[in-house]
């Protein structure tokens, strides 16, 4: 069973876009420990014949129609956001390369075509 | 920036590519892979949303019956086995314009595997056969769409903020990822547009996705690393995002091997990165560099039961699929008598549906295909529109030819048939009537005006007799001028040259 | 206070301590309207959450306009159902479509839900006033309630000591008689435990029984709405009016609900011969506090004596239950909180830069956001559950968490072999202190031992309250567990239970909880 080290945690923490603190980190490094090391003897539990439970019904194929139904009004949809502009949900700025993503950005053709901007 | 470049030729001599694609198909389903919100392209910002779509808490997804039917329909048209049972699983990575910081996707259990699909190429020697094998096809769901603000070039880099729409949140999307292609060499970016296109085909041919790559229907990634000519060996890849034409997934895939290529001659080694391919200079740039702490932490999602698809559905499926695009393109060819080149300008300009419906409502083939690849095209090109976008169907075209044929119009009235169908005026037959474009081969009409011309034109007139036939164009023209085109132009010439004996 | 007010804050404090079933008959006959009822229980509130604190959020106004509509409907058309103008409390981990809804964190502060929660809808369909939003730990990590971002709820019983939880605010609610009923969700013993810690009833039905759609999701494979009551039967009735299939949960179960509320009033016959009742001998003896170990023991005597059949059965795998339960839940948290960025709704910090700087990144605003907004608690969890899904570690404990799963499901199916129930202590313990485990995390834990099994099987459990501890008088809770789907079996044995309890104690356990008027926090 291995051990988590406090780089582990940071690490971890940084997966989760959690920005701990050193004295956060030097806090909860140690309960982790504590927390895995009581549940290190799951390890052994099983052999490997045993098959896993995602799911604690055994249910298959739940579809619904292809219909489409009204949502919720723009209004709506933005009513919790901190901050709208231009009935889009405002964040800021993005960093990373616009091909980090597989599908998310509209190109900057799309942008000059836009008289509202 | 510019980067080095090794010539294509030098590149092959040195180097054996690996290629893979990996392409994105955005389905037409009427609404969300999770939820009921519509899926139409364009709506106003945030107004196609639900709970489910925006990721709110609480709310739960559902998975759309037709999703998993076009999907397993896909599946079956590139020859994939049907997973008998399989789940869909969380992909965890943090993006604003993702609403629950994981993608709902599947993960080693796709609904689709182990396929294949051949692709022709044209080659100095005649068109060659290339077997692209398909690894997955798998299920999941579009991101939203961000808007960047500010900033000096108007891209992320240097954006003050940004606007994000969640209109396109959950669309289903399926990801077609084929295995290496190995071997294809020189031919290898011919390989690469040669298998998008067919896959375009193959989806329009299943009526499951616009596959209208400008409007991000269909997206192509594409993978590419280079070995040592002969080693056998895979080299580091690329991963080359958003090629949004098939034009550029040729170019994108020639402009890695000569950038790698240089790279690896000057004794460097490949970034394995993502990069980014810039339609407008025809280059790509770097991107993320690609981890391996990469984690995605994926598991079961456990708001969704496992799609475990009936054999008997799948095999009523399968029995159903249309005729590969393959398959169809050849029985047409011979059928309608077209060379080679007429088949790959029709199926080129993506008529070949309009084409053959235009033939079955009764038009010769050569004119069906006149119509569609000029004139329509021409139209087309002028608005904007995609051929079958435009409001005038088959049946119309057929119409059209058809009143050609019986005389009643001549070529530039039926052009004016085509400007009034288009202009929502009617039936071919409607317009015709309404407009009064039926050509005049009445006698007394046409010897009336004929006498008016001679009259008005005593020169030509005098040519004319005096044996100079040719100079009856004159006299033509000013009786069709006359008759605002509609007179039987051989009809005039005989009563000209009658008169004028 | 004038005499006369004083004489019908009285009438109306007396109606608050009758049952919903009590309740419901009383608005059937005329004797008092939902108004009057729900007017009763807002000044019970306004009365003693000062000091319990059951309550995160109350809607006087919603509460009485939908008590209005309700007295409407009752003379013009009759009730829309059997527990219409009843009111009721809600945990904050449901939406309330236009009621702020805050799963007890900061990072959800304000945030008002664009719609409502599938078991809210029915609420309300069923004509059920809804007085407010409970109290829970953060996002229902814990099982004592002071993880709440609010401050804790305090055990009615014992303002020192911890409500059980996480929905300590529900149970809080109805042992303080500030509501009739409540909606509780249980993970691994949120709604059971906090009922034994206050005497108060709780059920976790069936996994699939009951529509999670609106749940804030912990552990979207564990999680279950369900009644938190003062009696059996008024958990039968709320159990039938929310559950039942919901096509907008895909894990919702597409078949008739069992006859809860018949099975409830065929159990308060006291009659229970025919039915076998297996004792899981892992889960009594060594760890079990003795007084809680004894008003067990004296229960199943009960059932004994009501002619029940007992046998002990074993299940061995239930050692490795709390280690699962402890890497499912992180695994399937993580990634659910994952959504809580910042970026469409709920807190968003903005991190200070250095002048000249350029502005914070979305990430940046991400990662401070989730560095204020979550509590310890909730980071722990995040933390381990992120580490637990991570590539190398999945087969090694996620992996195998899962396959425990299967030997759980397993251990039940066998014991079920020999046995019609199951049964146990409800908690090992009666209320501890506040602040007693807060900085032990594992030691908290442990007070889940016995109700986690069943949330990894997906099968129903009831909590019902068996008695005081000698040692500090506080409430012990006696836990019965049915196979998936036969929920109306634990409501039959819960409900023969109460009654021979009830009849033993000459009145309900909760006549004895002190009195909170002049309490003050």
């Amino acid at each position: 069973m291995p051990e988590i080290s406090r780089e582990e945690v940071a690490h971890l923490a940084d997966l989760a876009r959690i920005d701990l603190s050193d004295a956060e980190l030097d806090h909860l490094a140690p309960q982790l420990a504590v927390i895995l090391d009581s549940i290190a003897s799951i390890s052994q539990a099983a052999s490997d014949d045993v098959p896993p439970t995602s799911h604690p019904m055994p249910m298959t194929n739940v579809f619904r129609e292809d219909v489409a139904r009204p949502g919720l009004t723009a209004e709506e949809a933005l009513s919790g956001a901190p901050e709208v502009d231009q009935q889009r949900f405002s964040v800021p700025r993005i960093l990373g390369d616009l091909c980090a993503r597989e599908t998310g950005e509209e190109r900057a053709s799309d942008r000059a075509t836009d008289p509202s901007l | 920036m510019s980067e080095n470049l090794m010539s294509f030729e030098d590149a092959m001599a040195a180097f054996d590519p690996a290629m893979g694609l990996e392409v994105h198909v955005e389905l037409n389903t009427v609404s969300k892979m999770f939820c009921g919100c519509p899926t139409e392209f364009g709506a106003e910002p945030n107004t196609q949303t639900c709970p489910v779509c925006l990721g709110l808490p609480g709310a739960m997804p559902v998975v759309n019956r037709v999703a998993v039917e076009s999907a397993i329909r896909i599946g079956l048209a590139l020859n994939c086995e049907i997973a008998a049972w399989c789940r869909f699983a969380r992909k965890n990575y943090f993006y604003p314009d993702m609403p629950k910081n994981f993608q709902t996707s599947q993960y080693d259990e796709p609904i689709a595997f182990e396929g294949w699909t051949d692709v022709t190429i044209e080659t100095p020697d005649g068109a060659e056969v290339v077997r692209v094998d398909i690894e997955r096809a798998h299920m999941e769901e579009d991101t939203g769409k961000s808007l960047h603000v500010g900033g000096a070039t108007g891209r992320i880099h240097g954006a003050d903020h940004s606007l994000v729409d969640y209109n396109r949140a959950g669309i289903p999307l399926i990801e077609i990822v084929t295995k290496p292609i190995m071997g294809a060499r020189e031919k290898a970016p011919q390989v690469a547009k040669a298998y998008v296109a067919q896959l375009r085909d193959v989806l329009r041919g299943l009526g499951v996705s616009d596959v209208r790559m400008e409007q991000g229907s269909l997206r192509c990634d594409v993978n590419l690393s280079l070995s040592p000519a002969g080693a056998g060996t895979l080299g580091t890849r690329t991963e080359t995002k958003n090629v949004n034409s098939l034009r550029s997934v040729e170019r994108a895939a020639l402009y890695e091997i000569s950038r790698q290529a240089a790279i690896l001659d000057g004794g460097g080694s490949i970034l394995q990165e993502t990069r980014h391919w810039h339609e407008d200079t025809g280059v790509t740039t770097s991107g993320r560099e690609k981890s391996d702490a990469e984690d995605y932490r994926y598991f079961p999602e456990p708001d969704l039961v496992p799609v475990a698809p009936e054999r008997e559905w799948v095999e009523r499926l399968r029995s159903e699929l249309p005729e590969p695009p393959r398959d169809r393109q050849a029985r047409l060819q011979q059928e309608w008598g077209f060379s080679d080149l007429d088949m790959r300008d029709t199926v080129g300009a993506g008529a070949l549906g309009l084409v053959e419906e235009t033939i079955a409502a009764g038009c010769p083939p050569q004119a069906a295909r006149k119509w569609w690849l000029s004139e329509l095209a021409r139209r087309a090109n002028e608005t904007g529109l995609d051929l079958t976008d435009l409001p005038v169907t088959p049946a119309d075209v057929a119409r059209i030819q058809a009143l050609l044929d019986e005389g009643r119009i001549n070529d530039k009235l039926a052009r004016q048939v085509f400007d009034g169908v288009l202009a929502g005026e009617g039936s071919p037959d409607e317009v015709v009537a309404a407009r009064g474009l039926e050509v005049v081969s009445d006698d007394g009409a046409l010897s009336a005006a004929v006498d008016e011309a001679i009259a008005a034109n005593p020169d030509v007139a005098e040519k004319i007799r005096e044996g100079k036939t040719a100079a009856s164009g004159a006299l033509i023209g000013a009786v069709m001028k006359q008759m605002r085109g509609q007179a039987d132009a051989g009809r005039v010439r005989e009563l000209i040259l009658e008169k004028l004996a | 206070m004038s005499e006369r007010d004083e004489r019908g804050a009285t009438e109306r404090d007396g109606l608050t301590r009758r049952t919903a079933a009590q309740l419901a008959d009383a608005l059937a006959s005329g004797e008092t309207t939902s108004v009057a009822l729900t007017q009763a229980y807002l000044e019970r509130i306004a009365a003693v959450d000062g000091p319990v604190h059951a309550f995160l959020h109350v809607d006087a106004e919603g509460a009485l306009a939908q008590a209005a509509a309700s007295d409407r409907r009752r003379a013009a058309d009759g009730p829309a159902s059997a527990l219409d103008g009843v009111p009721i409390a809600v945990k904050d981990v449901l939406a309330t479509r236009g009621l702020p809804t805050t799963c007890g964190s900061r990072i959800l502060e304000g945030w008002v839900p664009p719609y409502d929660a599938t078991v809210v809808d029915r609420l309300r369909a069923g004509g059920l006033p809804i007085l407010g939003k409970t109290n829970m730990d953060e996002f229902a990590m814990g099982s004592s309630t002071e993880h709440s971002a609010y401050g804790p709820t305090h055990n009615p019983w014992d303002l020192d000591r911890i409500p059980g939880g996480s929905g300590g605010g529900s149970a809080a609610a109805v042992a303080a008689f500030e509501a009739p009923l409540a909606l509780g969700t249980d993970t691994g013993g949120s709604i059971r435990q906090p009922g034994a810690m206050t005497g108060t009833v709780g059920v976790k039905p069936t996994y699939g029984g009951v529509s999670r759609y609106g749940l804030v999701a912990l552990a979207n494979s564990l999680d279950q709405v369900g009644p938190v009551t003062r009696t059996v039967l008024d958990a039968a009735l709320l159990h039938e009016l929310v559950g039942g299939h919901d096509p907008r949960d895909s894990t919702s179960i597409d078949q008739p609900m069992p006859d809860v509320v018949a099975a409830a009033r065929q159990g308060a016959t006291g009659d229970l011969r025919g039915v076998r009742v297996g004792v899981i001998s892992e889960l009594t003896g060594e760890g079990y506090q003795s007084g809680v170990q004894s008003r067990f023991d004296e229960g199943v005597k009960l059932l004994v004596d009501a002619g029940a059949e007992v046998v002990e059965v074993s299940c061995p795998s239930f050692v490795h239950a709390l280690a699962a339960y402890y890497l499912i839940l992180p695994a399937e948290a993580s990634s659910n909180l994952a959504k809580f960025d910042a970026m469409r709704y709920g807190l968003r910090v903005v991190p200070d830069v250095a002048e000249g700087a350029a502005p914070p990144s979305a990430e940046d605003v991400m990662r401070a956001t989730r560095d204020k907004g979550f509590g310890d608690e909730v980071k722990r969890r995040i933390i381990l559950g992120t580490y637990a899904l991570s590539s190398g570690y999945y087969d090694a404990y996620y992996g195998q968490a899962q396959k425990v799963r299967t030997l759980i499901s397993r251990d039940f199916e066998v014991a079920f072999e020999h046995a019609d129930v199951l049964v146990s202590p409800t908690a090992p313990t009666t209320a501890f202190a506040l602040g007693e485990k807060l900085d032990d995390p594992v030691a908290m834990y442990l007070n889940d031992l016995a109700t986690i099994p069943a949330n990894l099987a997906g099968i129903p459990g009831i909590s019902v309250p068996s008695g005081l501890a000698e040692e500090d008088g506080l409430p012990c809770g006696f836990q019965v567990l049915a196979p998936a789907a036969a929920d109306d079996r634990v409501y039959r044995v819960g409900a023969a239970l109460e009654r021979l309890l009830i009849r033993q104690w000459g009145g309900a356990l909760l006549d004895r909880v002190p009195s909170l008027d002049g309490a003050h926090a």
